[in-house]
């Protein structure tokens, strides 16, 4: 990733500002759909912070995810915790799981790493759905509380704002530095002496901690939360693509990717009630084929075209 | 120039109150009503057969004899159809989407425990009834009471499991069967909620659980399972089961010629589907559900069913899907009114005629449905329901041969 | 103990069915198909569709799928991802573009497929019970099983002794170098490409015989080959086999002796575990 400057900041936080205000001028629909785009900019921000530098493609989203999920509907359902505990504890959980993850796959590139991530994913499903019916038996996860549209809204405007800050952050500093070497050449990173295996883990933390603590905050919106709902291989396989159709390599990307995606999944939806999905999947097609590069990429060639033209 | 625009700007008002006035007549003729239900995705399978086709088959009926009496005005129904992928986020956004842009009168309640208790929140908001059908939990008293607009129409866990305990202890009785019952369930939310209640009652019942394993959802190989149920030597075996594994588990019971006298699976063994795919060797097997074919208004119903969708009903759900359109169009000509705190007022004081019988609410819970269901020659009766008139004898397992 | 290696054994031949197609498409024409799942579900499809309303056997919707699934697979690879490979750079450009494209395209088969039969493929075909050296098990499975080794025997002689197939598995090695010396990398590509699809067609429409599909459950299928493929490293049909044997083989004994829920579980545990012990899967080449 590039490293942004002080004006992307500056035009961050107006953008944070502005977004504040949104569930005051939508009506449920509207906020709803916001919502749902919050969350996929939280998660595919936090993704592409790990596998824009690296390029190493994640698609355990869903675990961590799930983790947020299920603790939340255990805690509360089976154990009668407030809200708040698993908030704290599940991005915790998450991260821990991550860096063990993190420490694993070390020896793993391209495809392989790929792969053991969804590999991952799907036992930690499987083995949690195994507890849940051997150990934990339960009478259904309720998440009953009076947390509305515009309180999870706020709260995930807040996660995405951190992750921003963080890539901020991270792009300017050293490890930040470290990880672009490795992105474009990992054998050259190693001879200049980066530690490439603490850096990859300590970003591959963080997209877990982040994607637990999305998957905690979302989790009364559902209301009943099913293990196998919860940790979705699809979800990981979305954030992916929609940070990809974005452009994984600028902190910016994935929000550029998120929100088309958001919209053009709407009004498939509208458009084609009996069909949206056949319909979505051209859509998928069609944006593959025009936007080789991402949104990102096309942004930036509409930009220089626009330099070019004014010298 | 002034005559110009102030002629204009009149023709304009004038257009613009016209197409209002016409189209504020329009749409008071037409009643909107929102459905959405998977059509993709993992319970797309079960919501082709239990809930689209009543749907239509309702629509296309009320509308077939000019729409509804709602006071003076006879109105159309109009059907806005949503897919919702058997994704909960995405099902919350077409929610409300029904709700705030298509402005929809009513809505049918969607398919699955988890998505009425997702929606319940944001339709009671906008004060729409939901009678749902396919929602089944023990917590019916706390959501109704924080939801009171949802309705609940199938049962609870415990009622469906009290079925398939009462036909087990009546077999244990009549020395049909041992102390010993075989129990598998899907890992999934549904089956392991069942798996978990029934462990308790059967316990407490006196009986032995000496095969009790879970698989994981989509698992593809059940012949260990259904190896491991055989090895255990009970003469029961009952399975929490959904539509891909009750079908594998059927296919390994015959093939390994599962010697038992009760044999339960529980969702999808109501389909048609079941009997087309095993045909005589599934007889005699127990499921979730069940009917009165003989009923004469189940049997018009179904009649009606096969005619105007092209589908058979399944044997369980399907009526009480049906039933539950029922309730509401009563409900809206009797309340003679679209407005829906009326209409739900009216739902929770009022008695109705369905094809399950007479429906009625106490505290939002309807108490007439079947819980257990029997393939008895092609046709899978009701046992056990409550409420329900019409339940035959149980009939023992006899081997898995045509 | 005789159960498990029957059963295990059956249930990797239904693996190798599942993964050996998506091998080829991976490994050959370096697409990462996620639309992998939903060829065997159009394959499964058109087996309980022509059985259902023409009595057709499914031994016999096998053998006219393989040429359908192969100029249908053929017709996507030239016209919807040959763009992709044309314009990619490198070989992570168009990992990325044929996840994307192939995510579309899954979703257009679904829906497709929905409007056909929205419902259960709820059909049984020879599930007739028979004795494996005393172990019961059923026919439809054996015969998917006999089925699967002969693919897998037929791909293995093709790939190592004949021209053809030499010159499959050189593109598989490099496409650089394979071009150097003079072999029509985009038409191997292609074909290879064709006939994985072909393979999980065929697997599709043998497995419907005994598991009941539904046009929704192909991402399952897509997630078992991509495991399957990458355990056994890419680039080698043998790596396949032996990695279908292995899951088919754990998942039956855990199912057995331990507990049959913990099958999945354990089944993505041993993958790790192989991974975390030989990154670039059983046959992969170490990359330098």
């Amino acid at each position: 990733m590039k490293p942004s400057g002080w004006g992307e900041l500056a035009i961050a936080a107006f953008l944070v500002l502005l977004a504040v205000f949104v569930p005051f001028v939508t009506n449920g629909y509207w906020l709803s759909i916001a919502v749902t785009t919050m969350m996929y900019v939280a998660l595919a921000t936090s993704w592409a912070l790990f596998s824009g530098p690296t390029h190493y493609i994640s698609l355990a989203t869903g675990a961590f995810f799930g983790i947020g999920g299920y603790l939340v509907g255990s805690m509360m359902s089976d154990y009668q915790l407030p809200f708040w505990v698993p908030l704290v504890v599940a991005p915790l959980v998450a991260a821990g799981l991550a860096f063990l993850i993190g420490i694993a796959t070390l020896r793993l590139s391209g495809v392989y790493f790929v792969i053991f991530t969804l590999g991952l994913a799907e036992m930690i499903r499987n083995l949690i759905s195994w507890i849940q019916n051997n150990f934990l038996g339960s009478r259904g996860l309720y998440v009953l509380t009076d947390l509305r549209d515009h309180h999870l809204y706020w709260m995930l405007l807040g996660v995405a704002a951190a992750v921003f800050l963080l890539g901020w952050v991270v792009n300017r500093s050293r490890l930040g530095f470290a990880l672009r070497i490795i992105g474009n050449d990992e054998t050259v990173a190693r001879h200049v002496g980066i530690n490439t295996a603490w850096a990859k883990v300590i970003l591959f933390t963080t997209t877990g901690f982040f994607a637990a603590l999305v998957g905690a905050i979302i989790a009364p919106r559902w209301s009943y939360i099913e293990p196998n709902q919860v940790f979705s291989p699809q979800l990981s396989f979305l954030v992916v693509i929609m940070a990809l159709l974005g452009g994984a390599g600028r902190l910016w990307g994935p929000l550029v990717g998120v929100i088309p995606f958001t919209i053009i999944w709407e009004w498939v939806n509208v458009q084609f009630p009996n069909q949206s999905t056949l319909f979505l999947g051209l859509a998928f097609l069609l944006i593959v084929y025009v936007l080789p590069n991402g949104m990102v990429g096309r942004i930036e060639q509409l930009h220089a075209r626009m330099g070019r033209g004014r010298s | 120039m002034i005559h110009t625009r102030f002629f204009k700007r009149i023709a304009v008002a004038a257009t613009a109150a016209g197409i209002a006035f016409a189209s504020a007549a329009v749409a008071q003729d037409v009643i909107k009503l929102g459905a959405i239900a998977p059509k993709t995705g993992p319970l797309a399978g079960g919501a082709v057969v239990t809930q689209w086709p009543n749907v239509q088959l309702w629509v296309e009926q009320i509308n077939a004899r000019g729409g509804l009496q709602v006071g003076d005005k006879q109105m159309m129904i109009e059907l806005i159809e949503y897919d919702d992928k058997t994704n909960p986020g995405e099902h919350i956004k077409l929610a409300q989407r029904l709700a705030e842009q298509d402005k929809v009168d009513f809505v049918v309640a969607p398919y699955g425990t988890g998505f009425n208790i997702a929606t319940a929140p944001i339709y009671g908001r906008y004060e729409y009834p939901m009678i749902a059908v396919s929602a089944i939990t023990d917590k019916m008293e706390e959501l109704t009471e924080r939801y009171p607009n949802l309705f609940f129409t199938l049962g609870t866990t415990t009622a469906f499991v009290d079925g398939v305990k009462e036909i087990l202890i009546e077999k244990r009785d009549a020395g049909e069967i041992g102390n010993e019952i075989a129990m598998v369930n899907v890992a999934d939310a549904f089956g392991i909620e069942l798996a978990d209640r029934a462990r308790d009652l059967f316990t407490e019942a006196g009986f032995e659980l000496v095969y009790d394993k879970s698989y994981p959802l989509g698992t593809p190989d059940l012949s260990p399972v259904m190896k491991g149920a055989k090895d255990s030597g009970a003469k029961a075996f009952v399975a929490w089961s959904y539509p891909p594994d009750s079908f594998g588990l059927a296919e390994q019971a015959i093939i390994e010629d599962l010697d038992v006298a009760v044999y339960y699976s529980a969702v999808a063994t109501s389909f048609p589907a079941f009997s087309g795919a095993y045909g005589g060797k599934i007889n005699n097997v127990l499921g979730a559900g069940g009917t009165n074919v003989d009923d004469p208004k189940i049997a018009e119903y179904r009649a009606a069913h096969e005619e105007i969708t092209g589908e058979v009903a399944d044997y369980w759900a399907s009526a009480n899907t049906y039933a539950a359109m029922q309730v509401l169009e009563q409900a809206i000509v009797g309340a003679a009114t679209l407005d829906r705190d009326t209409v739900t007022q009216y739902i929770k004081d009022n008695t109705f005629d369905t094809v399950m019988g007479e429906l009625s609410f106490e505290n939002n819970v309807s108490h007439t449905f079947w819980s257990v269901g029997q393939w008895q020659d092609g046709v899978f009766r009701g046992v056990k329901g409550s409420n329900v008139d019409g339940a035959v004898p149980v009939r023992l397992k006899e081997g898995w041969t045509e | 103990m005789l159960d498990i290696i029957v059963s295990g054994l059956l249930l990797s031949g239904t693996y190798a069915l599942v993964a050996m197609g998506l091998n080829l498409q991976y490994g050959v024409a370096r697409i990462m198909n996620l639309a992998n799942g939903e060829v065997l579900v159009l394959g499964a499809l058109a087996a309980f569709w022509l059985y259902t309303t023409a009595q057709i056997s499914p031994l016999l919707t096998v053998i006219l799928v393989i040429p359908v699934a192969f100029i249908g697979n053929w017709l996507i690879y030239r016209f919807l991802l040959t763009p992709l490979v044309r314009r990619s750079k490198s070989q992570g450009q168009l990992e990325v573009d044929s996840i994307l494209a192939t995510f579309g395209i899954s979703f257009v088969l679904i829906g497709i497929m929905v409007s056909i039969e929205g419902g259960f493929f709820a059909y049984k075909y020879l599930s007739e019970p028979i004795s494996i050296l005393g172990s019961t098990t059923s026919l439809n499975r054996f015969i998917a099983f006999l089925i699967a080794c002969a693919i897998g025997i037929g791909l293995y002689l093709w790939l190592n002794k004949t021209r053809s197939g030499v010159a499959v598995r050189a593109v598989a090695v490099s496409t650089e170098a394979s071009g150097l010396v003079g072999i029509n990398v985009p038409r191997v590509s292609a074909f290879a490409f064709a006939l994985g699809g072909a393979i999980t067609a065929v697997g599709g429409a043998l497995i419907s015989t005994f598991i009941t599909l539904d046009a929704s459950i192909g991402v399952v299928f897509t997630l078992k080959a991509l495991i399957i493929v990458i355990m056994g490293g890419v680039g080698d049909i043998r790596g396949a086999i032996v990695a279908a044997c292995i899951l088919g083989l754990v998942e039956t004994a855990v199912a057995t002796l331990i507990d049959p829920g913990l099958t999945l579980a354990a089944a993505y545990l041993i993958f790790i575990l192989i991974l975390l012990f030989r990154p670039q899967g059983l046959f992969g080449r170490a990359s330098t």
